[in-house]
């Protein structure tokens, strides 16, 4: 990573003759103004440099914790479905880059499904974890947008989905891009219960995952900088063999050509969604902030009381 | 023998375009009236049909690729100038543009009024660049979900014919919102309350294919292939090497066959021997016949009962227990 890690780390430890305890990079720099920020403190910041406001990838579980009010939610388990479904082969075998991730992550897939309350309001947040295989959507990912969704409409929940992703997982062939309806199916029937879906882009979010669920939220937000497109800028740039413009598939570049709703910093990001969440829920409140829907979030004018117009 | 004259033979046809080589020359020779070749032709003729047989029934994966994406091999326009009568195109999303790259129109399948849909390749270079070679902006698919809506407002079937490479990757149509507009092609399939058949017909391209293809029945020609992404494009990324295509075909399993074996795909369209750029009317026709079969089964049922109907057949997408 850097001369600290490749040089200094191991001449001291072979002096000292202990293995050390501390995270392999104690130092890192930001990818874009080159400042060197310390662990804790890039941590403690939620991946955001403190130098220039520019956000890296933040791990799944983190995401879960700075969503949630309180940091606290329950994480439901996703139903199991078959792997390796075309025993799929290339320099190595599929299952065993599923063996690999899993060990490294200790995931099963790429997406984790947890409920909880934000701003208040009962939600489901469905993550992607991009450090397992690319946050690549296959049978398991897509199965757990699908229990997302359901989960959603059986908690009257509203429903977030935080994509980053390459795309579909080329290991699961067709599979993989039988996903796209799929997945579009289970966040129409968030729809269709009058429950809100909102999309909050991170990270990367591309190919078959930004062609399907991902681009179909009732509200779009996304991450500063974060990369949103179909195709990737290398396949565009080796097809039209131009450069691309500057910011090009950037949050703030989708955000000028009318595809997102805002681009939300990190630190404000639950905030903004409990706001949203508690605007499309709770539709009267007085001036003390009390609301005035009867009895709270269950009652007339919200979306379980039956009236809801569903789509069909 | 073929009912069309192949102009260019895939690298594995080498030998067949041997003997049809000598077949041509040997008719050349008769027409100056020197010797009679009809027994030698006879002879030649049916070592053709054997070679072709024989290539055809054990084709591999990257074979098919070639195959489905054979220059001669009929394109949307031509089944629709077959099949479809009265065929009225319609154009425009209304939006931005007119993408050529997806076609769409109305007209009758057998007497039946149809919104019909399809990717056109195009078949000589004028053409091609007219239509994209076959590869679609926002606005083809925005195009398509406006005459899908219109099929649903009269009632309609929709018939989608599914032929390209891939939704095409340029920075307009990234910045007019590429992915939405498939994103949301998908969704107007899956809305819809009169009957949908999508047919392969040459190559089905990742999200680009798909955005047309969430039907109620999907068919296959037998030569066709469907893919998550082009074998190329695998090997590019997986073997860091697009010299690998032939084993990324394999592995992706895209042929029709690979793909009912999945149960991911309804029905495979037989083709003649020696494939559809040999046969092109025979294979329209039983194309035809194979949509019109499906769409008769479809018709009459309720459409809320055809939407349900559907979105299960795709949720359980992934469900069924590989090869």
């Amino acid at each position: 990573m850097n001369w600290i890690n490749n040089y200094v780390r191991p001449k001291i430890r072979s002096l000292v003759g202990v293995k050390s305890d501390v995270p392999e990079n104690l130092w890192m720099q930001c990818p874009s103004c080159e400042q060197m920020l310390f662990h804790r403190d890039l941590r403690e910041n939620r991946n955001v440099c403190r130098n220039c406001g520019h956000h890296m990838r933040l791990p799944a579980r983190e995401r879960l914790e700075i969503l949630f009010d309180g940091g606290s939610f329950t994480e439901i388990e996703l139903p199991e479905n078959v792997t390796d479904p075309l025993k799929f082969r290339d320099r190595k075998r599929y299952s065993d880059r599923l063996r690999d991730s899993r060990s490294t992550t200790g995931r099963t897939d790429a997406i984790i499904v947890a409920h909880g309350e934000i701003g208040g309001h009962k939600t489901v947040i469905a993550v992607f974890d991009f450090s397992f295989m690319g946050g690549s959507m296959g049978i398991a990912v897509g199965n757990g947008i699908v229990a997302g969704a359901q989960l959603a409409v059986l908690q009257d929940a509203a429903f977030v989905v935080v994509p980053s992703s390459g795309g579909a997982r080329m290991q699961e062939g067709i599979l993989s891009l039988m996903q796209m309806p799929r997945t579009t199916i289970a966040v129409q029937q968030v729809k269709e219960a009058g429950l809100p879906y909102i999309v909050l882009l991170a990270d990367p979010t591309t190919g078959g995952v930004s062609a399907s669920f991902a681009m179909l939220g009732d509200i779009a937000l996304a991450e500063p900088g974060t990369i949103v497109g179909f195709a990737g800028a290398r396949v565009i740039e080796e097809t039209i063999r131009e450069k691309l413009p500057e910011g090009f598939q950037r949050a703030e570049y989708l955000l000028d050509h009318g595809m997102i709703d805002m681009v939300v910093p990190r630190h404000d990001l639950a905030a903004t969604l409990g706001r949203i969440i508690d605007l499309v829920r709770c539709k009267e409140r007085g001036a003390d902030g009390v609301s005035l829907n009867q009895g709270g979030d269950a009652a007339f004018g919200d979306s379980n009381d039956g009236s809801a117009p569903a789509s069909d | 023998m073929a009912e069309t004259r192949v102009h260019s033979f895939l690298d594995f046809e080498k030998p067949i375009a041997e003997l049809e080589g000598k077949i041509e020359e040997l008719r050349h020779l008769s027409d100056e009236g020197e010797i009679s070749i009809v027994d030698e032709v006879e002879r030649l003729q049916s070592r053709v049909n054997k070679q072709l047989a024989q290539t055809y029934a054990k084709l591999t994966a990257w074979q098919k690729v070639q195959v489905a994406r054979h220059p001669d091999r009929p394109h949307c326009s031509d089944y629709i100038n077959e099949l479809v009568t009265d065929f009225t195109p319609l154009a425009g999303d209304r939006t931005y543009a007119e993408d050529r790259a997806v076609i769409g129109g109305m007209g009758r399948l057998k007497g039946r009024s149809v919104i019909v849909i399809g990717q056109e390749k195009g078949h000589d270079t004028q053409s091609r660049v007219k239509h994209n070679f076959g590869m679609a902006r926002p606005e083809g698919y925005r195009k398509a979900q406006r005459l899908m809506d219109l099929a649903d407002r009269f009632g309609l079937p929709v018939i989608t014919l599914v032929d390209t490479a891939g939704a095409y990757p340029g920075i307009g149509a990234e910045e007019r919102g590429q992915a939405e507009a498939i994103a949301r092609s998908i969704e107007s399939c899956l809305n819809l309350k009169v009957p949908m058949v999508s047919l392969v017909i040459g190559e089905g391209g990742s999200g680009g294919a798909i955005a047309i293809a969430v039907a109620d029945r999907i068919l296959m020609l037998e030569h066709s292939v469907y893919s998550v992404i082009s074998p190329e494009g695998c090997a590019s990324i997986l073997w860091r090497d697009g010299d690998h295509a032939t084993e990324a075909a394999n592995a992706l399993k895209l042929t029709a066959q690979d793909l009912m074996a999945l149960e991911v795909i309804d029905e495979i369209v037989a083709e003649p021997v020696g494939a559809a750029h040999r046969h092109r009317s025979v294979t329209i026709r039983a194309a035809g016949e194979a949509i019109s079969k499906n769409l008769a089964e479809l018709i009459g049922v309720d459409g809320a009962v055809l939407r349900k109907q559907r979105r299960e057949k795709f949720l359980k997408m992934g469900e069924a227990p590989g090869l």
